[in-house]
């Protein structure tokens, strides 16, 4: 099967500074449905980002180092078994208590609109739902990460 | 008109018809219907032999059907999945629906107990009740059967990697009952296979889950010969984003790996084929998912009746499970979801289905409310009664196109088995990622289709309507887990210790001499040891399995 030709806007985007973005895919807790994670890291992949899948069934101590020694620009987490309101506050605690503070915290999955706004309001970044198309989240990703490395 | 008249009439037809305006038409992903071909005629049966290839309902073949009388000796069972906080919580919504007629209960466990923890262990922390109804202790188990008489009911379990622990619960709670394991009617979904293919809730490695398994059907096949001891199932297959065809190759390799497995050690497969059942998916491609179902039912018979030399008529039977597709649903404009599964309803009907869940419109944003439900039920009641869709059997039979995507699909799913036959059967298979990597490519076509809009998604990614009104959604209090955690702990403390950890030991010593673990895990969950507790002791001896994190 061939891979789609990323666009060339987006492209430019990736390589512009001075290295790749690196993302880390992650699936924590006990949830088993990948299908997400997998298509949105192929995505990424395909338009030209590093990526790092760390598989199922992390935990959040897990992820947190794992982002760490891999130096990634962003952890973009998919949770669909209902565990969101436990599990991000745990990796964005984690995050700050390692002094992460110029790495993004995103994610998506099945999150109901009221959690995904409290969850924006403890810092979280955006977290993308059933029908979110991919070539959103690569422009949510490339717009968003610059502005962090900047700081 | 003779053969070669009627050719010249088609080849007229096709001319005019290639000369004729077209317009781009949504297709749906990875079809194996051909984009181009528009009509079909009797030049596309040629090979076809309906004696061979159809019989009649209830025979073999059983393309028609897998019994004589079918929705007229007996409707398909109105079978909804429910589970969903404390067991208490769930207790009550089964004698709900069986106060309201349902006969059949479905149960939904939390992601902790599919996964071997007990729901205090720090693993568990966030997940308790939330996919489900927390099982870990025999008291769980009682307190969801409470006043329900296990042989006034069946019950199908939604568990894999935890099935023998929840079968073994059961049975005792049916000893408390004083109700005779021969009378219990139900089924464990129990389909490993599957697990590592596609919904990934695991603990051991593959060849320690399938001997756990056989164990599960030896047992059954002795002392619980009404239990359907595995539901080999395509329903997740499909869901983690496969073609039709892979969700079928996949399923039925699954489940003739089973009887291989069987076979092998030393069950007659008379004794225990009669009792694999099987679950697969209904999605949006109408035509397609009714051909899977009929040549479902073939191929199974085929192997069962020509490759393992099965006598009995009841081992060639696939009868069949049908849940309406998840991920055919839509968060956006909620309502239209209620058409979606209408339409996957019909088509699995149409191809046989011995039960049915049909989906709530609200299920791609969270587990169902309640009026949700009941639309999702009235659907299934509408097609019951009010269209004469019921009326006659196999209606679709004959269909130039039905008939040649049927065969179409034996064909695909015959090659399918040949490649998982050359890398040494579905177990090596699924440990050098061959399905999984599959699947995921699958799903990323799909994607690129929805994306490049060349499959019309309606309210996602054309009609979509920008500030939505947001549907109410069901919430599980934290309270849930708070009381769950409380009440294991209690169990703990008051049991006898010493005589848990004696019976944990016996399991451990069957898992070593190889002899059936399910009367050691039978006694330990009457000695009060915990789901998780027999679970940790199996992890030490078995190992733990971990996928390698590919994204293909």
């Amino acid at each position: 099967m061939k891979a789609k030709k990323p666009a060339k806007a987006v492209k430019a985007a990736t390589t512009r500074g001075p290295r790749k973005i690196r993302v880390l895919v992650a699936k924590p807790g006990l949830d088993g449905h990948d299908r997400g994670a997998k298509v949105v890291a192929a995505a990424l992949r395909d338009a030209g980002f590093e990526v790092i899948y760390t598989g199922l069934h992390q935990t959040c101590e897990n992820i947190v180092n794992a982002a760490l020694q891999e130096d990634v620009d962003a952890v973009c987490v998919s949770i669909l078994s209902g565990a969101h309101m436990t599990i991000l506050p745990e990796i964005h605690g984690l995050m700050k208590k390692k002094g992460m503070n110029d790495v993004l915290l995103c994610g998506g999955g099945i999150i109901p609109d009221d959690d995904a706004k409290e969850l924006n309001g403890q810092g979280v970044g955006r977290l993308f739902g059933p029908g979110a198309d991919t070539r959103d989240i690569i422009k949510y990703l490339n717009e968003t990460i610059p502005k962090l490395r900047k700081r | 008109m003779t053969d070669a008249e009627f050719k010249r009439v088609l080849r007229d037809w096709e001319t005019a018809a290639a000369k004729a305006a077209k317009e781009q038409r949504s297709r749906f992903p990875v079809t194996l219907v051909p984009g181009e071909k528009i009509l079909y005629t009797h030049e596309d049966l040629k090979d076809f032999d309906p004696d061979r290839d159809l019989g009649v309902p209830g025979r073999y073949p059983f393309t028609r059907g897998p019994y004589e009388n079918m929705y007229h000796g007996k409707l398909w069972t109105m079978r909804m999945f429910a589970g969903f906080g404390t067991a208490r919580d769930t207790n009550q919504r089964f004698k709900y629906l069986l106060e309201h007629g349902q006969t059949g209960l479905s149960t939904a466990f939390d992601m902790p107990t599919l996964m071997g923890y007990d729901s205090d262990h720090a693993r568990s922390k966030g997940e308790v009740g939330r996919e489900g109804v927390a099982i870990c202790t025999l008291q769980n188990m009682e307190t969801l059967f409470g006043g329900i008489p296990l042989d006034q009911v069946s019950t199908s379990m939604t568990i894999n990697c935890t099935a023998s622990i929840a079968l073994a619960m059961y049975l005792a709670v049916a000893d408390e009952q004083k109700v005779p394991y021969s009378r219990l009617r139900g089924t464990m979904q129990n389909d490993m296979l599957k697990e590592y293919i596609a919904q990934k809730e695991w603990i051991f490695p593959p060849e320690p889950s399938m001997r756990v398994i056989v164990d599960m059907m030896e047992f059954c096949a002795d002392h619980v010969p009404k239990f359907n001891t595995i539901s080999i199932s395509g329903y997740h297959i499909r869901e983690a984003g496969s073609t039709s065809v892979q969700e079928l190759a996949y399923t039925l390799k699954d489940g003739l790996t089973y009887v291989d497995y069987g076979i092998k050690r030393g069950i007659p497969v008379d004794k225990f084929a009669p009792r694999l059942s099987f679950f697969f998916n209904s999605h949006m491609n109408f035509f397609e998912e009714i051909a899977k179902f009929r040549a479902a039912r073939r191929i199974w018979a085929r192997h069962l009746k020509e490759h393992y030399g099965a006598k009995n008529p009841e081992s060639w039977r696939l009868r069949f499970h049908t849940q309406t597709a998840g991920c055919s649903l839509s968060a956006q404009q909620p309502e239209n979801n209620i058409v979606r599964t209408a339409i996957e309803a019909l088509a699995a009907v149409l191809g046989g289905t011995q039960s049915l869940h049909t989906n709530s419109m609200d299920e791609a944003l969270a587990l169902p409310t309640e009026p949700a439900v009941k639309i999702a039920l009235r659907t299934q009641q509408i097609l019951a009664h009010e269209c004469g869709l019921v009326d006659v059997i196999d209606p679709l039979a004959g269909s130039y196109f039905i008939e040649d995507l049927t065969n179409r699909m034996e064909r695909e799913c015959e090659a399918i088995f040949t490649s998982i036959d050359d890398m040494g059967g579905m177990v090596p298979a699924i440990e050098r990622g061959y399905p999984q990597r599959e699947i995921a490519k699958a799903a990323s076509q799909f994607q690129r289709d929805l994306e490049e809009k060349r499959y019309i998604f309606v309210g996602v990614n054309d009609h979509v309507e920008k500030d939505e009104k947001p549907l109410p959604i069901l919430k599980i209090d934290p309270r849930v887990e708070r009381d769950q955690v409380a009440e294991v702990r209690k169990f703990k403390e008051k049991r006898d210790n010493g005589a848990a950890k004696r019976k944990l030991e016996a399991i451990v010593a069957a898992a070593k001499n190889n002899t059936n673990m399910m009367p050691p895990i039978i006694e330990a969950v009457k000695a009060r040891a915990t789901l998780g507790e027999i679970c940790d002791v199996l992890r030490k001896e078995f190992g733990e399995w971990r996928e390698p994190p590919i994204y293909w």
